[in-house]
């Protein structure tokens, strides 16, 4: 596996730069399909991936983890913002180019079952991108598959059987060689443990870390177990129904949680002492609903700490301390306080108009 | 795989056997029988020697009628197993000279029909299913729902109205012109050719609906599963998605549907050919049914009886080749 071993290209100390990313699903009605609203499943995320680091997504089901994921490797189509792999803007490159760029970034899905065709043996499932792709020249084809299945501890005589042969995780570890098999510098880890027991979990997780180890690859490892994400992650970003609420190294986010959101989600985590205490902080009510979220701050409706601006200004996503953001008026500075109370006296006066309107039509 | 297609194949035999006694029985409790219709003919001839009563005892006796329904369908069996399917009572020549005149019509009608509708449909299907909500998707259903909706005689009497008798392309019914005769081989084949056209037309068009919503269906189901999601995001090339990945997909639910249709080839197209004046199966078996035909219609139903059970088993065995899935035992 020498070849896979590459330098890296160097020019920057980001692989993965995400730039104010927007993600809307339209909300189609009647016979001629007029769009009325939208799912607004990615509002404007930003964030950064050194190299050979991981950055782990966290968030409950529905905050758009996956559609983000899905997103940045052009899965879907954005509806704005900027996705830079390796400085090269994806949404910028045509249908060939994109296609010519996909081995360099790849996905790993949750459910192994359904992402495997069941139709063709796993050393085709490997190799065909790689033969697509020719990733290495024809005569060192078939030495190539075996040796990216032994890394991730498949044998070789797995080569002509079908998936539905596999137990999940073996499967999973079918979907890592498929896409290790490319060479890739990025790779998108889609909950790739959530289907799985325990015991595979630990084993498909350290699997993981042992690729990133020795060919340097760069993850966004999305989830919603939190352990696997402290365990795995560099970095830990937190999103909330579409936004990032919150985004640190991960000792310093796990540490000392800043947003009411993030506490409330860490306080989740189980603690394997029976005699110790948790302080669980239960959030009331459901995640809205990404058609029609809330104004202001996304999370005021279920937020302990709620308070009268966060109805109205949604919060800026500022620095709170040293490579530690967050989005969260309770860490707003002076002058970031000074613009939220501006917005929240518009809004108000906006509301009384809107009040006095409807009672003068009343009378 | 062996093993269990000889085992398809007992079973097979065993069900045949059920199958054609309920024919059998079927036939023979139908109200008017071919030997009540002729006695009573024969009974009220002028000059008439024997009563009705006397002639349905005669007549019964020569035709084999007087064994009992249990007793007449074994005598019926034995002779089939020696190959001998009795003569036609409708058309008064043994039954299988009266198949192999007609059925070879219908054959080439329903076989050429077939190939087509699969050449036509299932592309039709992967593009719709390919632009689903796209303009081409909703004109592709809209002319499958109309194609469906078609009844047969008024799609045959519409392609008569226009194409024999507005633009004179083709004639309006029969399978030979009048100089038929004076034609070199060659130019036979092309005049039956042409008479067969406008029936292809109306069979291909009332088939092509079903087969093209249901391949549509199918690969939709196909097309939103994960794994054609991985194979776009390891970059394979859009067609190959299509072609490798999700259409041999399709082909399971394809084959078993295609496969069951093997028995359609000879049954002959009824409406069709009465329509058009063709001497095919559809035809003759109906006229036999109406006279109450026993032997010719113990053939013909016996004859589709064993293509079906054999269009499952092949549809079965293919299943193994075209799913790795599936193993037979």
């Amino acid at each position: 596996m020498e070849e896979m071993k590459k330098e890296p290209a160097a020019n920057s100390e980001y692989v993965l730069e995400v730039k104010n990313l927007v993600k809307w699903f339209p909300i189609k009605s009647g016979i001629i399909k007029k769009t009325v609203g939208n799912v607004k499943a990615v509002d404007g995320v930003s964030f950064k991936i050194r190299r050979g680091e991981t950055m782990g997504l966290v968030g409950e089901s529905g905050c758009g983890k996956s559609t983000c994921g899905r997103t940045i490797l052009r899965l879907l189509e954005k509806t704005s913002g900027e996705v830079l792999l390796e400085g090269v803007d994806v949404f910028s490159l045509s249908k060939e180019e994109l296609r010519k760029m996909r081995p360099r970034m790849q996905i790993v899905f949750q459910d192994p079952y359904s992402s495997l065709s069941p139709r063709l043996p796993i050393g085709e499932i490997i190799g065909e991108a790689v033969r697509e792709h020719h990733i290495v020249p024809p005569e060192e084809f078939d030495d190539y598959i075996t040796r990216v299945m032994e890394v991730c501890g498949l044998p070789e005589y797995y080569k002509e059987r079908y998936p539905h042969e596999f137990s999940g995780g073996q499967r999973q570890r079918i979907c890592i060689a498929r896409a290790l098999a490319l060479s890739p510098d990025f790779i998108v880890c889609d909950e790739p443990v959530s289907a799985l027991d325990v015991s595979i979990q630990a084993q498909i997780i350290n699997l993981l870390r042992k690729l990133q180890k020795d060919f340097g690859l760069t993850y966004l490892f999305i989830s919603h177990d939190l352990s696997v994400v402290e365990h795995i992650s560099d970095t830990v970003g937190v999103m909330y129904l579409g936004s990032m609420v919150e985004y640190a190294e991960t000792g310093k986010i796990f540490a000392n949680p800043m947003n009411p959101y993030t506490k409330a989600l860490f306080s989740a985590i189980p603690i394997p002492d029976p005699a110790a205490k948790i302080n669980r902080i239960i959030l009331e009510g459901s995640i809205p609903s990404p058609a029609n979220p809330p104004s202001g701050c996304k999370f005021h409706t279920r937020c302990r700490e709620c308070m009268e601006v966060c109805r109205y200004a949604v919060p800026e996503w500022l620095e709170a301390e040293e490579g530690h953001f967050c989005a969260c008026h309770l860490y707003d500075d002076a002058e970031a306080k000074a613009r939220a109370e501006q917005v929240m006296a518009e809004a108000k006066a906006k509301e009384k108009e809107a009040a006095e309107t409807a009672k003068k039509e009343a009378g | 795989m062996l093993k269990y297609t000889a085992r398809r194949l007992v079973y097979s035999v065993i069900i045949l056997f059920f199958v054609m006694f309920l024919i059998y029985v079927l036939m023979s409790c139908m109200p008017s029988g071919y030997v009540e219709t002729k006695a009573r003919e024969l009974a009220s001839r002028p000059g008439a020697t024997k009563s009705y009563a006397e002639w349905l005892d005669d007549l019964n006796a020569q035709y084999g009628m007087d064994k009992g329904i249990v007793g007449g369908y074994f005598i019926w069996l034995g002779n089939a197993l020696r190959g001998n399917w009795g003569d036609s009572w409708a058309w008064t020549i043994p039954v299988t000279q009266e198949f192999h005149n007609t059925v070879w019509y219908s054959f080439a009608l329903g076989l050429a029909a077939f190939i087509l509708e699969i050449l036509i449909a299932i592309p039709l299907g992967i593009t719709a299913a390919k632009k689903q909500y796209g303009f081409t998707d909703y004109f592709t259903t809209v002319v499958a729902m109309i194609c469906i909706s078609l009844p047969t005689f008024f799609l045959a009497t519409l392609l008569k109205y226009v194409f024999a008798i507005k633009l004179g392309w083709f004639e309006l019914a029969g399978m030979q012109s009048r100089n038929y005769m004076n034609l070199s081989d060659f130019g036979k084949i092309l005049d039956v050719a042409k008479h067969f056209v406008l029936p292809l037309i109306t069979l291909v068009v009332i088939s092509i609906g079903g087969l093209m919503r249901y391949t549509r269906t199918n690969m939709l189901e196909v097309l939103n599963a994960d794994y054609i999601r991985t194979a776009r995001a390891k970059g394979v090339p859009e067609r190959k998605v299509i072609n490798h990945h999700a259409f041999r997909n399709t082909l399971i639910p394809l084959v078993t549907m295609l496969g069951g249709s093997l028995p359609g080839l000879f049954s002959g197209a009824l409406i069709t050919e009465t329509l058009f004046s063709i001497r095919g199966i559809g035809y003759a078996s109906y006229t036999s049914m109406t006279q109450a035909d026993i032997p010719f219609i113990m053939f013909y139903l016996s004859f589709l009886s064993v293509l079906t059970l054999l269009g499952n088993l092949i549809s079965d065995l293919l299943y193994a080749v075209v799913d790795p899935r599936v193993r037979l035992n």
